[in-house]
C-alpha cells in the first residue's frame, strides 16, 4: 500500500519532468542549444490557462489551446531574441540569455498575474481513484499524466520518422551543412524546435496546474529537476529522456516514502551524479563523436 | 458577508475627519509652538507583493489607533502622532534601509515593524545599536525578541514560535485528544525554528512524537510524508507552512482518504485557503491572536466602527483582514503610545523604560497587566491565542487556548 502510492505518485510526476525534458532534447538535438528556462514556459502554460479559464471565464478546452499556442509562440520568441543572436555570432551567451529571459518572464507574470498563488480546478482532481472504499492516493489526473507523456514521446517518435518536416529536423541532427545545401531551411527548422519545446513544457503546465497552485516561480524547481532528467536520460534520445523522468520521479517518490523527506533531494541529486559518473553521455544516450 | 450594524461610512468618515480636524485646531491654537511639531511612528512593513495585505492591515490598525491617541490630543504635551510608512517589500536588505531612513532622516520617535521574520531579524541589530524601539506586530520568530542583546529595544505584541508551539500541543491534546502527533512542516528557518519549539513543547510534556516530515514550497505531492506519519501512527498533524504548500498538504491527504486532525500555524490565514485546499481546507484548525467575528469587547466593537468609518471597503468583519495583522498592529501602537507617556519624552532609552512601566491598559486583543518587563518582552502567551476554521471562506474563531 505504501509502495503503491509512492510508485503511482511517482510515475506522474516523473512523467512531468519527462515532458519538460523532452524539450531540452528536441532544441538540442537540431541545434545543440536548449532554452535553460523551460520552467518558466510551464508556468506559462498554467498561468495562461488559468487567466483565460478562471479570470476570463472561457471553455477550459479553448482555454487550454489558446494558452499552449501562445506558449508555442513564446518559444519562437525565445529563439529568436535569446538563442539566435548568440549562436549566429558563435556565442556561447545563449546559456545565460535564456535564463535571462525566463527571468524576465517570471517577474512579468508577478507583475500582471501577482504573488497569490491561485488554484485551477480540475473534475480529474477532485476525488481520488478508490479500490474498495479505500483511497489509493492519486487522483485520475496522476494516471492521465504518464499516459499522455508516453503518448507525446511516442508521437514525437512518430512524427520525425514519418513526416517531411520530421525528416528534415533528423537531417539536421545528422549533417547541418549537407541539410542546408538539400534546402532544408536550417533556421526555420530550429526555431520549430524551441516552439515544440515550449510547448511541451506548456503541457506540462496545464497538466500539474490542478495538483499543485498556480503561480510565477511554480516552474522553478521543475525546470531544475527536468534539466537534470534530460542530462540523465542523455538529451540525445526522447525515449531515454522520457525513461529518465519516469525514473528519477519514482526514485524521489520512493527515497521519501522509505527514509523520509529530509534526504528526498540529498539521494535523488546523489544518484544523478553517481549514474553520469558511471556513464558520461546519460543512461540511454550515445556516445558523442566529434569529427574532425 | 454578514449585514452589520454600522453607520453609513461617509457621513462616519466626515465627521471623523472635523473631529481630528478639530482637535488639531485645538491642539495647535493652545499648545506652544513646539509642542505641535508632529511626532513621527515609523513602520516597516511589505506594502507590496506577497504580504501586501497584511502589510495594509498593520498600517490600518497603527492609524486607527493614532486616530484615538490623537482625538485624545496627541501625546507628550499635545503633540499629534504622525505614522510614517516604509515598504520592505518582504526583503531583509531593503527593511533595513527603510528602517536607517526612518531613524536618520525622518527622526521617528519609534518604529513599529517586522512582518515577515527575516526582516525583522535584520533590523534588530541596527535599532538595538542605535537605541531606536522597535514593537514587532507580526512576525513570530522566537529569536526577534529574545535577541540576546543588553539593553534590548526589541518589543512585540504578536503570536511568538514557542508559545504558538506549546498552544498548538495544548489546543491539539484538549480539543482531540492527540498522544501521538506528526509534524509535517515547510523545509526552511520557520518550519526550523518550529521544529525545535514543538520537540520541545512534547518533551515538556513528556510526549512522543510520531515523526517529523518536511517539504518544499513547491512540492506537488506531500503524500509519500504524510503515508510515512500515517504508517507512524500519528493521531494528529501539526502543520507549519505558508498559505500554498499548507494547501498542498491538505490535497494530498484528501487524495490518501486520511481523515486526521490538523492543527496549524497561522499559514492557511494568509491568503485563498479554501480556494487552494479545497473542500476539505475546512478542517484545519489554526492559531489567531484575534478574530473580530463572535461577541465583541467594547474596545472591539470601537475598531469594528472606525475601520469602516474610515475604510470605504470595509462592510464587515470579514473585511478586516487579516484580523491579526490590525489587532496586533492596534494593540502595539497604544501600548508604544503609553510607553512614550510614560517616559515623557522621545529619548529611546527612556521608551525603553517606559515599555517596563505600562500597568493596567485595556486593549483589543486582551487587557494588559505591566505586559513588559526586562526579559520579558513579548506581551502576548499561549494562553492568549484563539484557535479558528476556515467556515464558508471566513477565519472563525472556534476555540481558545488554555
Amino acid at each position: 500500500m505504501l509502495l503503491t502510492s509512492a510508485l503511482i505518485s511517482g510515475i506522474g510526476l516523473g512523467s512531468m519532468y519527462g515532458l519538460i525534458a523532452l524539450g531540452f532534447y528536441l532544441t538540442y538535438a537540431v541545434s545543440g542549444t536548449v532554452n535553460f528556462a523551460q520552467g518558466s514556459s510551464m508556468m506559462l502554460g498554467a498561468v495562461l490557462t488559468f487567466a483565460f479559464a478562471q479570470t476570463l471565464g472561457w471553455p477550459f478546452a479553448l482555454a487550454v489551446c489558446l494558452a499552449l499556442a501562445l506558449c508555442a509562440l513564446y518559444g519562437l520568441v525565445v529563439e529568436f531574441v535569446a538563442v539566435r543572436p548568440f549562436v549566429r555570432r558563435g556565442s556561447d551567451a545563449w546559456l545565460m540569455a535564456t535564463v535571462a529571459l525566463g527571468i524576465v518572464l517570471d517577474n512579468v507574470v508577478l507583475f500582471t498575474y501577482g504573488k497569490e498563488p491561485r488554484s485551477l480546478p480540475s473534475s480529474l482532481a477532485q476525488a481520488p481513484i478508490e479500490l474498495g472504499g479505500v483511497g489509493l492516493g492519486v487522483y485520475p489526473l496522476q494516471l492521465v499524466i504518464p499516459v499522455v507523456g508516453l503518448l507525446l514521446a511516442a508521437l514525437l517518435h512518430t512524427l520525425s520518422r514519418r513526416t517531411r518536416w520530421g525528416t528534415a529536423m533528423l537531417a539536421v541532427v545528422q549533417n547541418r551543412v549537407a541539410a542546408r545545401l538539400m534546402g532544408i531551411p536550417i533556421r526555420r527548422v530550429i526555431a520549430v524546435a524551441y516552439a515544440l519545446s515550449t510547448l511541451l513544457a506548456g503541457i506540462a503546465g496545464v497538466l500539474i496546474a490542478p495538483l499543485f497552485n498556480v503561480n510565477a516561480d511554480m516552474g522553478t524547481l521543475f525546470g531544475l529537476k527536468a534539466f537534470a532528467v534530460a542530462i540523465l536520460g542523455g538529451i540525445t534520445s526522447a525515449w531515454g529522456v522520457m525513461a529518465a523522468g519516469l525514473l528519477f520521479g519514482i526514485a524521489e517518490a520512493l527515497i521519501t516514502t522509505t527514509l523520509g523527506s529530509g534526504f528526498t533531494q540529498i539521494l535523488s541529486f546523489t544518484l544523478v551524479i553517481v549514474a553520469l559518473a558511471l556513464k558520461p553521455s546519460g543512461l540511454f544516450g550515445q556516445v558523442a563523436t566529434k569529427k574532425v | 458577508m454578514p449585514s452589520s450594524s454600522l453607520p453609513a461610512k461617509p457621513v462616519a468618515g466626515r465627521r471623523a475627519v472635523v473631529a481630528s480636524a478639530l482637535a488639531l485646531a485645538v491642539a495647535a491654537s493652545w499648545a506652544p509652538a513646539r509642542a505641535a511639531e508632529p511626532l513621527k511612528i515609523g513602520l516597516v512593513t511589505a506594502l507590496s507583493g506577497q504580504s501586501a495585505l497584511a502589510g495594509e492591515a498593520i498600517s490600518r490598525g497603527a492609524q486607527v489607533a493614532i486616530d484615538e491617541i490623537n482625538a485624545k490630543g496627541g501625546l507628550l504635551g499635545g503633540r499629534m502622532l504622525e505614522l510614517v510608512r516604509r515598504d520592505d517589500e518582504s526583503n531583509p536588505a531593503k527593511g533595513v534601509v527603510a528602517a536607517r531612513e526612518l531613524i536618520f532622516k525622518e527622526k521617528v520617535a519609534l518604529i513599529i515593524g517586522g512582518l515577515d521574520t527575516p526582516v525583522a531579524m535584520a533590523i534588530v541589530p541596527l535599532v538595538n545599536q542605535e537605541k531606536m524601539p522597535f514593537v514587532d506586530p507580526w512576525a513570530a520568530g522566537t529569536a526577534i525578541t529574545k535577541n540576546g542583546a543588553n539593553p534590548n529595544y526589541v518589543f512585540r505584541v504578536s503570536a511568538v514560535d514557542e508559545s504558538v508551539d506549546i498552544g498548538m500541543l495544548g489546543y491539539a491534546q484538549k480539543t482531540f485528544k492527540s498522544a501521538k502527533p506528526g509534524m509535517i512542516l515547510i523545509n526552511n528557518p520557520w518550519g526550523e525554528s518550529n521544529e525545535k519549539g514543538l520537540k520541545d513543547a512534547l518533551a515538556a510534556k513528556g510526549v512522543a512524537p510520531a515523526g517529523v516530515e518536511k517539504f518544499e514550497t513547491n512540492d506537488v505531492d506531500v503524500v509519500p510524508q504524510l503515508t510515512r506519519l500515517k504508517a507512524a501512527g500519528a493521531d494528529t498533524l501539526f502543520l507549519v507552512a505558508n498559505v500554498g504548500p499548507s494547501a498542498q498538504v491538505v490535497k494530498s491527504l484528501d487524495r490518501m482518504g486520511w481523515k486526521v486532525p490538523i492543527v496549524s500555524h497561522w499559514g492557511p490565514a494568509g491568503g485563498r485557503f479554501t480556494e487552494l485546499a479545497g473542500p476539505n481546507g475546512k478542517e484545519v484548525h489554526f492559531v489567531q491572536t484575534y478574530s473580530f467575528f463572535g461577541k465583541q469587547s467594547p474596545v472591539g466593537e470601537r475598531v469594528i466602527k472606525a475601520m469602516a468609518a474610515k475604510y470605504p471597503n470595509v462592510k464587515g468583519p470579514g473585511d478586516i483582514t487579516p484580523a491579526v495583522g490590525v489587532a496586533n498592529a492596534y494593540d502595539s501602537m497604544h501600548l508604544a503610545a503609553l510607553a512614550i507617556a510614560a517616559a515623557g519624552s522621545t529619548d529611546g532609552e527612556a521608551i525603553r523604560q517606559g515599555f517596563y512601566k505600562i500597568g493596567r491598559h485595556e486593549g483589543l486583543i486582551k487587557t494588559y497587566n505591566k505586559p513588559f518587563a526586562e526579559g520579558r518582552h513579548d506581551a502576548l502567551g499561549p494562553d492568549d491565542y484563539v484557535w479558528a476554521q476556515f467556515i464558508d471562506n471566513r477565519i472563525v474563531p472556534v476555540g481558545v487556548g488554555n
